[in-house]
């Protein structure tokens, strides 16, 4: 591990073990209650889904066209973290949607889209495991392909949704809440910057391993 | 430009003759469309009638599936005896393959289409004389769309292993919008006071998702069969 | 498109699968109007190489060099000079051998499609069953007619994948004849084999390759199937 993962990691502890004081001192939401407080957790872990997809696409399209290993690690990195971070926001959804709704699931179009995204980087991961050699460059294929979806998922659900309106519960982001959020934000940031580091060294390690391998049997 | 053209349809011709002589692929995708359409009929119709608008969805689900049928068929045929490798040596352009092959998958598609769309007008009195240009319209959009993933895919994953789970799981979660637009679109023709505009309104969104993802399959078809 | 070349270097060529070595370390060259040959155990690596050679497989390191071209840079105008009959015969079962040869040529965007047609099909021996579906072609028909159709496009660089492999001995002899002619075309012929007795009088050159790498490639006076147990001992 080196130097820099530690100094990520113990800021990622210090976001995190301030986060829930600053959470508690956010106003109380009344339509809500307590379960508004899910939204600190729900809507950053949404974001950092959204773009790490973008990141995981951009450096698939990169491994696709110039063949560097490392645009690679990142990109498997990346597809794991989005089936994290994914998995985060869906349990958090229903939650929401439990109060707010009054049911588990609701076929919101943000929810329905990161269901979809999330269920297309599962996809990519199946790939990589069970595809055999070669799935590292059709898994790059996927991963463009999951990128250049991710306008028309939104657009196609959003507009299958809003054909039948439904009133829906979104609280307004005053400024005492947007603090918070960011915060949370800030330390998910820093957690998954500390995961790409550990993710990525290990799959540098795991290529080293291979190629000491191969020349080991050279003799 | 023209030599692109001229393999592209060089293969389509070829995919056809093969397809003459056995009349495998068509025979069971059909068949196995048709089949898809009774199941869900069965799951979906209620006392003899049809909960809300389903027969677009019923339309569309049945599409979906036996095009994933004869997508893993079609590159199977290739795989049998290793043609897609000699495809691939020849000194032709390879997206005009990718091409080729996509008018091979798209012609069967939209011939089990001509079959099914008169059935489903058949079982859930589906109005589709009302608005015939619009309906084909969507029923292309969305098959193209479709076919250009399908294609892609299915060609990819002709050297992975176990490639015929993996094809619908790769295909349906990309293809959601597709499936979306298309049972949307179709539904808006089939209602009690059909609405061509709304339908018009997706079929823009298959166009768009049709001309994106061409271009992408295009363009990573090279990269992504060199092994 | 038009490109060509008398000769094809091969330096350093390694390819491997995850950890499942291929080739290692396989350096050589060669010119028109050689046959080479490759002999090996199965899994020495033989068919990856003929498959780099070919260009459809990129080696993990080193590279094939076609008359100074790199198959990367040239693409299409080497695949348009290289022939290859491989293990799988490339064919379409459903279509007649008539048709599996035009197809190719025309894929190929080659002149004259008719005549090229009538003539690989005399090559072949299959004039009288030209219009015959392949799909009921014995072991040996299919490997007549894969071979032509390998080399529907006069290819300058020919490489074969076990081509003696279900033929009768008069059939391998007139595909030793077959090659002989090509090689006095100026071919250059890479052929793997197992069949060491026919290929004998026919190799101008032996390669052999064990777990990926070349053991041997002198050109002594014994007999092959000496030089074979040698080779293959000596690792």
């Amino acid at each position: 591990m080196r130097k820099y993962t530690h100094i990520l990691l113990g800021a990622a502890l210090l976001v995190f073990a301030l986060a829930p004081v600053l959470i508690h001192r956010a106003p109380y939401e009344s339509t809500m209650g307590l379960v508004q407080k899910i939204f600190y957790f729900h809507l950053p872990g949404a974001l950092m889904m959204l773009f790490i997809a973008l990141f995981a696409g951009v450096m698939s399209g990169i491994f696709l066209f110039t063949k560097k290993p490392w645009a690679d690690h990142y990109a498997l990195a990346a597809a794991e973290q989005v089936v994290l971070f994914g998995a985060m926001t869906l349990v958090t959804g229903p939650l929401w949607a439990r109060k707010a709704w009054g049911v588990w699931w609701e076929w919101d179009a943000r929810l329905t889209s990161s269901l979809l995204l999330w269920m297309i980087f599962i996809a990519y991961l199946l790939l990589r495991r069970f595809g055999g050699p070669g799935s590292d460059k059709l898994g790059a294929g996927m991963a463009l392909f999951a990128l250049a979806n991710v306008p028309f998922i939104y657009v196609s659900v959003n507009y299958w949704r809003t054909l039948h309106p439904k009133t829906t519960v979104v609280p307004n982001l005053v400024p005492p809440m947007a603090g918070p959020m960011w915060w949370a934000f800030a330390g998910f940031v820093l957690m998954s910057l500390v995961l790409f580091a550990l993710r990525v060294q290990q799959e540098e390690q795991r290529a080293r391993v291979e190629a000491l391998y191969l020349a080991a049997n050279e003799g | 430009m023209t030599a692109f053209f001229r393999v592209a349809w060089l293969i389509f011709r070829k995919d056809l003759a093969v397809e003459a002589r056995s009349w495998e692929l068509v025979s069971t995708t059909v068949f196995f469309s048709v089949a898809c359409l009774l199941v869900f009929s069965f799951a979906l119709i209620n006392e003899g009638q049809a909960v809300g608008d389903v027969a677009a969805g019923i339309l569309w689900v049945a599409i979906a599936f036996s095009g994933t049928l004869a997508l893993g068929r079609t590159f199977e045929r290739e795989r049998q005896t290793d043609t897609l490798r000699a495809l691939m040596l020849a000194p032709a352009d390879r997206p005009a393959l990718y091409v080729g092959k996509l008018l091979g998958i798209l012609f069967l598609m939209l011939l089990t289409e001509v079959i099914l769309v008169p059935l489903v007008a058949l079982f859930f009195q589906a109005p589709i004389v009302d608005w015939p240009l619009h309906l084909a319209a969507l029923l292309l959009a969305g098959t193209l769309g479709y076919a250009a993933v399908g294609t892609l895919f299915a060609a990819m994953l002709v050297r992975a292993r176990s490639r015929d789970v993996m094809l619908p799981i790769l295909l349906y979660p990309i293809t959601v919008p597709v499936i979306i637009a298309g049972v949307r679109g179709t539904a808006a023709l089939f209602q009690e006071t059909p609405d061509a505009a709304l339908a018009q309104f997706w079929l823009a969104l298959l166009v768009f998702f049709d001309v994106v993802f061409v271009t992408l399959a295009l363009w990573t078809f090279e990269p992504v069969m060199t092994e | 498109m038009s490109l060509d070349f008398t000769e094809v270097a091969v330096s350093n060529v390694a390819r491997h699968y995850g950890r499942r070595k291929a080739l290692s370390q396989v350096s050589f060259a060669c010119s028109a109007g050689e046959v080479v040959g490759l002999l090996g155990p199965n899994g020495a690596g033989k068919s990856t190489l003929l498959s780099i050679l070919a260009t459809l497989v990129e080696p993990s390191a080193g590279e094939v060099t076609y008359g100074g071209y790199r198959a990367a840079a040239a693409g299409a105008a080497v695949r348009a000079r290289v022939g290859l009959l491989g293990h799988d015969l490339y064919l379409y079962p459903e279509l007649s051998a008539r048709e599996n040869l035009a197809f190719f040529a025309r894929l190929y965007g080659l002149p004259d499609v008719d005549a090229r047609v009538q003539r690989g099909l005399e090559y072949a021996n299959l004039v009288d069953r030209a219009d015959d579906q392949v799909l009921g072609f014995s072991r040996g028909m299919r490997q007549r007619l894969a071979l032509e159709r390998a080399l529907v496009h006069g290819p300058r660089l020919l490489l074969l994948d076990e081509p003696f492999t279900g033929l009768d001995q008069s059939s391998a002899a007139a595909l030793v004849g077959r090659l002989r002619g090509l090689q006095d075309d100026g071919c250059l012929i890479i052929a793997a084999t197992h069949d060491l007795d026919v290929a004998e009088g026919l190799l101008t050159r032996v390669l052999f390759l064990r777990q990926g790498r070349i053991v041997s490639a002198e050109e002594g006076g014994l007999g092959l199937r000496t030089r074979y147990q040698l080779a293959m001992r000596a690792s």
